[in-house]
């Protein structure tokens, strides 16, 4: 029978498997997810290619400045949230919740500009369909499908990020168990690191691309 | 239902036990009990089908109908019967149990796992309650992002969840078998069976997402109009089959590695031999797995893909079909010098190599460029892939379910019975699916409910064969469930096979070992035989 | 009662396909008997309780394994050659043909003969012509699949495709769609019906009055406005359309492409994605504007004039 250690889950012959399987099970899922976004990947590349001039004018409407900023803002909270890792390996309790905040915080206004920069497209006509703005080219709709297909995605992914970076804020806020959790951490504090790569690939995709031709 | 001592059937008989349970061998049972469900009523499209096809000018169903069925036949056996059997009943149940641990890595992930087939299954049940799909189970735009008047969201929808579900099953055996091997339990020490789960593991995890974009990207399209796929929005059509086909390759191969693991498992208690090759039978798997990856373009050869593609796709189906025969000569191979029995596992397996061989040859046909742009679109390929499927993948199900009943259940079967079945069942296969050959090369189209009437002939063998085969079917589920309460109480070890899941009870404890297992020695070994085919006591 | 089990061969290349076929029947008879007379063998002879000489064996298993696999694989290049250039005289159409032809849509196929004859669900070719189709969709994806010729093609809504036979035999051959289209996919079936050439004539003939193709893709160039600019005398810089099907046309991002059936689609639709090098993009979008037919009249008239001067501007 297993030893009765009320930090290994019973299926598990110790820690150390419980941790190993733990990791191998996120990169496993990071894998899946890289396959996800993949197929919208593939469809910007086939798209692009056919239409490239037609990219070029629709990434020019994009907002350079909002997109900028998120991107600074979402490297920054990788960096919060490496740094909420190594504290939680050094078994510092406040400043672990301390950069957990801050990447919590970093995340919000990622989000809030986003809405602000989405209220600013919408109100562009810069949405496929019927109301799309007759002075850009019929495959800019293609593009701008591709906008909001992909950025949408992203934005579904950091408020997934946001919640389970949320719950494990208050976990470990309320238990005070930190070395309970840190492979927890560290595996929230890698697939947050996912969804910033993501994004790190969609910026200049979507923004700067073909900006100046 | 067992004996006095505790096992993981009876360690609770509350429904809440069952419905909140973590133990994977429940998880087994609970996914058995939901794919029986959907494979009937896809069975029961099909007859109807098949009914139809008894005249070339039917009248049984109208046409829109006659769409329907072939849809629901389709995507139920695809996604809510075949991706699932194997891995979720089978895998679910034996893979910790073969590596001797106490359960998979994340047991309450399994339970999500069965939740969102359940899910995702009862959006599917519910759009063919309201009135079915009719663009095939695989949605070719624009006809299904814009065409069709049929509950195509809803459909998506619970594919789309279900394949959450298959992707998590993945994970989780993936993890368990790398990470929870008993002490000295190498990988090349690794039965078969958890070689070929692993394989088939990867491809659910690698290549259900982009099913799950593709389908998504599709519904938007529908719902919204706007999207990628429909030529009247600057999209492209053949954007949306390189997708579906990137994922739905590999599918197949996640329903025939299983198989084939099963296939390895039971010819060698069968034959009391070691396999021959072990290593090569391995490697197969991985090999299968990855150049299936590569191999998606030859369901597209007169799509107005490009020539090149062509070329390229149809050499790399070559090469795929070569794991396979290695694998078919290996178990050949084990059986010389065997001391071999006919029980009913064995007789499924032994049909399943007959039938794979064929269906797999015929890939071969499929795979010739010049051949495949005349039967293309054809029964040639219906019957090709229902060899497999059905032939392969559907009789290694069942000879697996005849092998680990007793473990599972802890009853044995009635022995004639089983055996008479399983003839039953080779025999209405074959008469059901080899005339399509036929079929498909004379021209007969497919997903048409009225055909030329120099084809009927036929088509009346192909639904002859189906009545046969319905009844191989039927038996195996009425004596499997006469068993539960009937039949003869199973010892551990009944079939003396060698496996870690055989030296624990039958049913298991719910914690599947008394004491975990320490791995010494190479899988499958049998000892040395005499000429009489019994064991020597050495 | 009428049990085919073959279908005929009626096209240049079905004899073809047909040796593929019956080479890999032969192969897999061979494989069949390679696996299944030893499994049976070793069923029946090392059954339980028969005796039999059961002593392991020490076999050079990896020599066994190799073998049994580099000769499939061998043998697998080989069909896969042989396939490919069956596959490559199927793709590339011979230099001279007769052009037809043929828009698919739910749930009919509608052929146009150059000489203006349209048939719906049968197609009149002459024997011993190699026959080039090019083929529409108004709007789902079907396929042009005649079973006698051993050919079939996706007609994919938004781009041409194209088919190319050459019929051996005189008579009446089935062709279906082979891709799902929707309710009555079963019912787009027809008839090619493969005449002498002297006959195939008179067919043509008989046929009330009409405008060749080439006529009705003129008028409708001057209804749509085309002539407005691209005529020689207009006062709007545009390109010519004669000598223009065949030529190297330069475009505006410094790429050249050849001027076929699939880029006047592309400049008809979408101009403003093709434009020539040393003009402006001003032509409109015709996109959503003609339909698959009216594109083809159009063609016809343009491949018309390919070898005309354009009228000088005054």
């Amino acid at each position: 029978m297993p030893e009765a250690n009320p930090t290994v889950a019973e299926q598990f012959d110790d820690r150390q498997q419980q941790r190993d399987a733990a990791t191998l099970g996120m990169w496993t899922f990071l894998a899946t997810e890289v396959l996800f976004f993949g197929g919208l990947f593939l469809a910007y590349t086939v798209y692009r290619h056919f239409y490239y001039d037609d990219f070029g004018a629709g990434s020019k409407r994009t907002d350079l400045v909002f997109g900028t900023t998120n991107s600074v803002i979402l490297i920054t909270s990788s960096l919060s949230v490496a740094l909420a890792v190594r504290a939680a390996n050094l078994n510092n309790l406040k400043s672990t919740l301390r950069w957990l905040v801050v990447t919590l915080l970093l995340a919000a206004s990622f989000l809030v500009i986003k809405g602000f920069e989405y209220h600013k497209d919408i109100a562009s006509n810069l949405v496929p369909g019927p109301n799309f703005t007759p002075t850009l080219p019929l495959h800019a709709q293609t593009f701008f499908w591709l906008y909001w297909a992909m950025t949408g995605l992203h934005a579904v992914h950091v408020m997934v990020g946001m919640s389970v970076l949320t719950a494990i804020t208050l976990l470990v806020w309320r238990q005070r168990n930190l070395p309970a959790k840190r492979t927890t951490i560290e595996l929230a504090g890698l697939y947050w690191h996912f969804v910033d790569i993501v994004w790190l690939f969609l910026y200049p995709l979507l923004y700067l691309v073909n900006r100046h031709s | 239902m067992s004996d006095a001592r505790q096992n993981y059937l009876s360690a609770g008989d509350t429904v809440k036990s069952w419905l909140l349970t973590t133990d994977h061998k429940r998880i087994g049972i609970l996914f058995l009990l939901s794919i029986l469900f959907f494979f009937s009523i896809a069975a029961a499209a099909a007859a109807l089908m098949r009914l139809e096809l008894l005249h070339p000018q039917g009248h049984l169903v109208v046409p829109d109908t006659y769409n329907k069925l072939f849809t629901i036949h389709g995507v139920l056996m695809v996604w809510f019967f075949l991706i699932p059997s194997i891995p979720s009943v089978l895998g679910n149940f034996l893979v910790p149990l073969m590596i001797g641990a106490r359960d998979v890595a994340f047991p309450r992930l399994n339970l999500l796992s069965w939740y969102l087939f359940l899910t995702g299954g009862f959006f599917a049940f519910h759009a063919v309650i309201l009135g079915g799909v009719d663009t095939g189970w695989t949605f070719y735009t624009p006809y299904s992002s814009a065409y069709s008047n049929s509950h195509v969201v809803e459909m998506a929808l619970g594919i789309f969840i279900a394949g959450f579900g298959s992707i998590l099953t993945g994970l989780n055996f993936i993890i368990t078998i790398q990470t929870m091997r008993a002490p000295g339990l190498t990988w090349f020490r690794l039965p078969l069976f958890v070689w070929s789960m692993f394989a088939t593991s990867i491809i659910l995890v690698l290549a259900t997402p982009v099913l799950a974009i593709t389908l998504l990207l599709m519904g938007v399209e529908r719902v919204w109009g706007i999207g990628l796929f429909n030529p009247k929005l600057g999209g492209d059509p053949v954007l949306f089959q390189h997708l579906f086909w990137f994922y739905s390759h590999p599918a197949v191969y996640i329903m025939i590695l299983p198989g084939m693991g099963v296939v390895s498992e039971v010819i060698t208690c069968f034959a009391r031999k070691q396999i021959f090759g072990y290593k090569f039978v391995a490697f197969s798997s991985v090999a299968i797995a990855i150049i299936g990856f590569l191999v998606w373009g030859h369901h597209m050869f007169v799509s107005t893909q490009s020539l090149y593609a062509g070329l390229t796709f149809s050499l790399l189906s070559f090469l795929v079909a070569i794991p396979s025969a290695i694998k078919v000569f290996n178990w050949t191979a084990t059986l010389y010098r065997g001391s071999i029995s006919f029980e009913a596992p064995m007789l499924y397996i032994i049909g399943f190599i007959g039938l794979f061989v064929v269906g797999g040859l015929t890939g071969l046909f499929l795979a010739t460029l010049a051949v495949d742009v005349h039967v293309h679109g054809t029964y040639f390929v219906v019957a090709h892939f229902h060899y497999i499927m059905v032939g392969g993948m559907v009789t290694a199900f069942m000879g697996g379910l005849h092998y680990w009943w007793p473990k599972m259940t802890g009853r044995l079967y009635p022995r004639r019975l089983a055996q008479v079945a399983a003839i039953i069942l080779f025999i209405g296969f074959n008469l059901t699916f080899f005339p399509q050959f036929i079929l498909g090369y004379l021209g007969m189209p497919r997903r048409v409910h009225d055909y030329a009437p120099e084809f009927q002939f036929y088509n009346v063998c192909s639904t002859c064969g189906a009545a046969i085969l319905g009844l191989g079917y039927l038996l195996p589920l009425l004596y499997f469930v006469w068993s539960l309460r009937y039949g003869q109480k199973a010892a551990d070890n009944p079939w003396q096979a060698t496996g870690l899941e055989w030296k624990t009870t039958s049913p298991p404890p719910k914690h599947n070992f008394e004491v975990i297992p320490v791995v010494t020695e190479d899988p499958y070994n049998y000892p040395p035989l005499n000429d009489y085919g019994e064991h020597e006591h050495a | 009662m009428n049990v085919p089990f073959f279908p005929p061969e009626a096209s240049s290349l079905a004899p073809e396909t047909d040796h593929l076929y019956f080479f890999l029947l032969g192969l897999s008879l061979f494989v069949m008997v390679f696996v299944f007379v030893p499994l049976t063998f070793f069923l029946f002879k090392y059954r339980r309780g028969r005796r039999a000489n059961r002593a392991a064996l020490n076999l050079p298993t990896n020599r066994i394994e190799i073998t049994w696999t580099v000769i499939p694989t061998l043998i697998s290049l080989g069909i896969f050659g042989a396939g490919a250039s069956v596959y490559f005289k199927e793709e590339v159409p011979p230099q001279h043909y007769l052009d037809v032809n043929v828009i698919g849509k739910q749930w009919m196929w509608k052929i146009q003969h150059q000489e203006g004859n349209s048939e719906i669900n049968e197609l009149h070719v002459p024997v011993n012509q190699a026959i080039k189709l090019t083929l529409g969709s108004e709007d789902v994806i079907h396929s042009f699949f005649i079973p006698a010729f051993r050919l079939k093609q996706d007609v994919v809504p938004g781009r041409f495709a194209t088919e190319w036979f050459q019929p051996t035999r005189t008579g009446t051959y089935r062709f279906y769609c082979s891709e799902y289209c929707g309710m009555d996919h079963a019912k787009m079936e027809g008839f090619v019906y493969v005449m002498p050439a002297a006959e195939y004539k008179q067919w043509l003939e008989q046929a009330p009055p009409r405008n060749t193709l080439a006529q009705s893709g003129e008028k409708l160039y001057r209804i749509l406005g085309c002539s407005g600019c691209h005529d020689g005398q207009t006062l709007v810089h545009a390109p010519p359309m004669e000598g223009l099907y065949g030529a190297l046309v330069p475009l505006g991002d410094g790429t050249t492409v050849r001027a076929d059936e699939t880029y006047l689609r592309a400049s008809i639709l979408q101009p403003a994605s093709h434009t020539v090098a040393g003009y402006q993009p001003v032509m409109p979008a015709y996109q959503g504007r003609v339909s698959e037919e009216q594109l083809m009249e159009l063609i016809a008239y343009i491949k018309s004039v390919a070898h005309s001067e354009p009228l000088k501007k005054p």
